[in-house]
């Protein structure tokens, strides 16, 4: 078996080098973070933050090690040099793709593409990027549940950030879900007793269940096709890491 | 006996062979550990070591600051150890002083041979230890909890690393001191293990020992960083148990 991901290797044994679930697929032995930052990986469709801006290109905080340079070329738009205050500040959210990344770390993202561009309104919520698996279910289904159950747009990006657009009430609740995820990861039947939770917060509310998202307070609309469903999704509940190949260096 | 004055010294091995507060020469004090008990934080924990407690936050890796520090080969690892104020009986003068450098340094260099700083060059993994009650051993319990929001917080490295103090007691070698012990004890010896290849990579003394103390007493600390090495995977998979579903749903 040759060390993947996540371990090393020193005096012919194999050791785990993060906190996280032991995977064995022949030829490979990894392990998969539980936790830790995002790390980028090219088509990544990603939600980021603006940090600085420079005459020809921005510095987006898409929570990896490094802010990553959105270059004036990489967008939609028409920019003079030295005009990119006019179309990005500091602060603004946007939806980027991962193009490239290099050795050295350094990210190259893009906004050229379907799906990208400007967020207007809404407000992000954050959770562990090992999560986002857990959130957009297979094939999507439990960011499904959440949009149908609460009305609200949702958006997730590969790097945990998650942007929700729509009423506050229906903004606080996808939130409020968003916790219970996280909180149960790790629990098998998430999305059954998500819709579950839904439906019952919902009679004590206010809203029915086939509610139209509502179109709100945002000029582009905004995308809604982000998520790409991880095959990993389900066997990470599976395992334990109890049972690592590891001895002494294990966790 | 009548009354005892502060400045007295006290009775800090029994003729049973009991210390001050009636452990073995070779017990730990009580430790509980709690991994990621702060939101913000990339990773996190809290230690409550006999009458220390103690909480670490990691950040990282991320964007340097003071950009100058960057290293393009490999992520620099900032280490900040701070003792609050209220900490101590007598109100510590807040802020950086000579003691909270060194052991910010001698931490901050341990972790530097563990971490596989390597996988994030250019950038900064910040570590911020803060004592909010110490009790003699803060450097070993902050190394412990700071090691542990490494862990939680995804960093790749070699192992955990636990730490404790030895010292000299009453002429006796013993493990993990208490104030008392600490302030009229003969000698203190704070080390910290890489548990898979038996290294030490912090080791520290104040006070005088004999060459054979020296080794019995490093004999001693190394058993001791093995038992709390248990107590720390315990902590992690603890985090991360499947346990019955919690929240409100």
């Amino acid at each position: 078996m040759k060390p993947g991901p996540g371990t090393y290797r020193t005096g012919g044994r194999v050791y785990a080098s993060v906190l996280g679930l032991l995977s064995e697929r022949p030829p490979l032995v990894q392990v998969i973070p539980l936790s830790g930052r995002y790390i980028p990986k090219p088509n990544d469709t990603v939600i980021g933050t603006v940090t600085d801006v420079q005459g020809t290109f921005w510095l987006l905080d898409i929570g990896a090690p490094r802010w990553a340079p959105l270059h004036m070329t990489g967008t939609p738009w028409q920019i003079d040099v030295g005009e990119t205050e006019r179309f990005l500040r500091v602060g603004d959210s946007v939806v980027v793709q991962v193009e490239n990344l290099d050795p050295t770390g350094r990210i190259g993202v893009t906004m050229n593409g379907e799906g990208l561009g400007k967020l207007e309104g809404g407000t992000i919520v954050a959770i562990t990027p090992a999560r986002v698996p857990r959130v957009v279910g297979r094939n999507g289904s439990m960011v499904e549940t959440i949009r149908q159950y609460t009305g609200a747009q949702v958006a997730v990006g590969q790097n945990g950030r998650v942007w929700v657009g729509g009423t506050p009430e229906a903004i606080h609740r996808v939130s409020e879900v968003l916790r219970i995820i996280e909180e149960n990861a790790q629990h098998s039947g998430l999305t059954e007793r998500i819709e579950s939770y839904l439906k019952s917060s919902e009679s004590a509310g206010e809203r029915g269940p086939e509610t139209p998202p509502e179109e709100h307070a945002h000029r582009d609309a905004p995308p809604r096709t982000l998520e790409s469903a991880e095959p990993d999704e389900e066997t990470l509940t599976v395992e334990d890491d109890s049972n690592e190949p590891t001895e002494p260096g294990e966790r | 006996m009548g009354n005892v004055g502060a400045k007295e010294v006290p009775v800090l091995l029994s003729p049973e062979g009991l210390r001050i507060d009636g452990r073995r020469l070779d017990e730990l004090r009580p430790i509980r550990l709690q991994v990621g008990a702060l939101h913000n934080a990339d990773g996190s924990a809290f230690v409550e070591w006999g009458q220390n407690k103690v909480m670490a936050a990691v950040y990282g890796p991320r964007e340097v600051h003071p950009r100058h520090l960057q290293q393009s080969n490999k992520a620099v690892i900032q280490c900040k150890y701070n003792m609050a104020a209220f900490a101590v009986d007598e109100r510590k003068r807040p802020g950086l002083d000579r003691r909270s450098q060194e052991i910010s340094k001698v931490i901050g260099e341990a972790f530097e041979s563990v971490v596989f700083a390597e996988e994030y060059p250019r950038t900064s993994i910040d570590i911020y230890i803060e004592v909010l009650q110490a009790n003699a051993g803060t450097r070993c319990a902050g190394l412990v909890a700071a090691s542990l929001a490494l862990a939680d917080a995804g960093i790749p490295m070699v192992d955990l690393l636990p730490a404790v103090a030895v010292g000299k007691v009453a002429g006796k070698i013993a493990l993990d001191l208490k104030k008392e012990e600490d302030n009229f004890g003969e000698a203190d010896l704070p080390i910290a293990l890489v548990p898979q290849s038996g290294r030490l990579v912090l080791l520290q003394m104040e006070g005088h020992m004999t060459e054979e103390e020296l080794s019995q007493a490093l004999e001693l600390g190394v058993q001791g960083c093995r038992e709390i090495y248990e107590k720390m995977k315990a902590a992690l998979r603890e985090r991360y148990a499947t346990g019955p579903m919690g929240g409100s749903a």
